[in-house]
């Protein structure tokens, strides 16, 4: 594997060669969001500048991809990958950016658990192309579907892959650090880049390699402020079906599907507060395998019906089981991927 | 030990050909009921077909819905969860909740495209060992029937993108890959080549 930071020597032998060490910012397929909220840290924006030497930041600066080739294997300190795999191009600079970095950071939901975009693992790759070129809101008379090589009197023209099945990051490559969240609180990530830039420094030691940096290692409801205590409920609502919630109890108690109990804490528990329901974009809790598995063990332990036809009546209230327990993680989920999208055989 | 290794009926001769699918099916079963019921099952002699590599619990309300998940994507074909009868649970009413998590798994991984009945619960006894090994049976039929789940690792895809391409091409492709290079040739340059 490449190599990566094993130790604060390392990384601060890099700091210590006179140059200001690298750093790499790329956005793979990803909605933009998370460089808007790296850039949301306002004035530490310049002590970012001043730590580091910016190679590659697509959203903000112009960059090719052939200088950060020229760059030598391991030369850039940290490298920040927002976006997920979703093309044999995000694929390329992934592995690429790997190789010369010490530090590879998953930055963000899509990075690390596939995120919105994860959810296209539900169809088949023709079932989203067909969907992208055919639908009654596209221009398409000619029925025209991108082709990855393409013959022109010029010549051969290429376009990247659209892959069978979008990937986390660490599918793909060796990550060594998390910053988890749609996007990651702007705080958060200035907590995590001051550790960072501290380590670099050598006035403060690297995280342990596999580390969850700039949140918390508990649970959303250990940081919302509403209370919990019956525990039980006999149907769930939607946030539409209802004029106004109590603003103190448990959403969940209230029968509204909040996403709370398996979601790693550090977002402040922002939506709960306003009585919007927790959609997980932080992630997995600390220790969870699988996020929706949790999920789905934690709402059946609130549900109250006990006959099996009560049962399903109280969870038909869930219409779409998938988009509730794995909104933002079912890339990196157990199981990654609906049947068609793997085995293609959705029409 | 008749759980751990439950007497396997001995093929019929000639019956069963080689290329005969056997199904991997993961049974989670009660320390104090159906775990008890394979136990009385294999000291009756009652015979069930070996598919099931069973788990003690000391409850179904234990059975994490990660464990299930983990079982299929890790290369089993089918689980069986099982418990005791509504009512009877040592724990009062933890089968109620192993009940309603089941339901839920159950709707999940069926609009992920895995077969309903890859997952089964089956209430049994501590008194019921030929009701549990007949129930081990259907089931084993019942995926034997459906054929293997073969659950992808999420990295399937190879460093260069060519297990997976591979593999899905293997499974027949779904016709999304790229089409004929013809049809993206600009019309413009052609009927400029023309003139």
């Amino acid at each position: 594997m490449s190599p990566t930071a094993k130790s604060n020597g390392t990384a601060g032998a890099a700091a210590g060669s006179g140059a200001k060490p690298k750093l790499a910012i790329f956005g793979a397929a990803s909605c933009g969001g998370c460089d808007i909220a790296i850039i949301n840290i306002h004035e530490h924006i310049v002590d970012v500048a001043n730590a580091f030497d910016i190679v590659l930041w697509p959203t903000v600066m112009d960059g090719k991809y052939s200088d950060i080739e020229a760059i030598a294997d391991g030369e850039i300190a940290v490298t920040l990958v927002s976006g997920s795999m979703r093309t044999s191009e995000t694929v390329h600079l992934a592995r690429l950016l790997r190789r010369k970095s010490q530090i590879m950071v998953s930055f963000g939901s899509c990075a690390s658990e596939g995120c919105i975009p994860g959810l296209a693992n539900l169809s088949s790759r023709k079932q989203i192309i067909d969907t992208a070129f055919s639908t009654s809101s596209t221009d398409n008379p000619d029925n025209l579907r991108p082709v990855w090589e393409c013959e022109v009197p010029e010549g051969v023209l290429h376009l990247p892959e659209f892959e069978p099945v979008l990937r986390t990051l660490d599918q793909v490559v060796d990550v060594d650090y998390t910053i988890p969240g749609c996007p990651p609180e702007s705080n958060q990530i200035w907590a995590a880049l001051e550790a960072v830039v501290k380590a670099l420094n050598g006035t403060g030691p690297l995280p342990p390699k596999g580390s969850v940096l700039g949140a918390g290692d508990s649970t959303v409801c250990d940081e919302c402020a509403r209370k919990r205590d019956v525990k039980k409920i006999d149907q769930f609502v939607r946030i539409q079906q209802v004029a106004g919630f109590d603003p103190e109890i448990c959403l969940l108690e209230q029968g509204l599907p909040c996403n709370g109990p398996a979601t790693r804490s550090g977002c402040g528990a922002l939506c709960p507060a306003v009585s919007a329901p927790c959609i997980g974009c932080y992630g997995a809790a600390e220790g969870v395998v699988d996020y929706g598995a949790r999920l789905m063990s934690a709402y059946a332990s609130v549900v109250q019906a006990i006959k099996p036809e009560e049962i399903d009546k109280v969870l038909d209230g869930i219409p779409d089981p998938v988009g509730q327990f794995y909104r933002f993680s079912l890339a990196g989920s157990l199981l990654h991927s609906s049947r068609s999208a793997w085995q293609g055989d959705g029409e | 030990m008749s759980v751990e290794a439950p007497v396997a009926p001995a093929p019929a001769a000639g019956a069963a050909p080689a290329t005969t699918f056997e199904p991997v099916i993961i049974g989670f079963t009660c320390n104090w009921c159906s775990y008890r019921a394979a136990d009385l099952a294999g000291t009756a002699r009652t015979k069930y077909p070996p598919n099931v590599r069973l788990i003690r619990l000391m409850c179904s309300g234990r059975l994490d819905p990660t464990f299930v998940l983990k079982a299929f994507s890790e290369g089993a074909d089918a689980v069986l969860v099982s418990g005791c009868h509504p009512g009877e649970c040592h724990y009062i009413e933890q089968n109620y909740k192993a009940l309603r998590r089941f339901k839920l798994l159950q709707r999940t991984i069926e609009a992920l495209g895995i077969e309903p009945q890859r997952l089964q619960l089956v209430w049994a006894s501590a008194a019921e060992g030929v009701r549990l090994a007949n129930e081990i049976a259907r089931v084993t039929e019942e995926v034997r029937a459906i054929g293997p789940l073969d659950w992808p690792a999420g990295d399937v895809i190879d460093i260069d993108g060519v297990n997976l391409e591979a593999a899905w091409e293997a499974t027949g492709g779904d016709a999304g890959g790229p089409p004929e290079t013809a049809d993206c040739v600009d019309p413009e340059p052609a009927a400029e080549a023309a003139r």
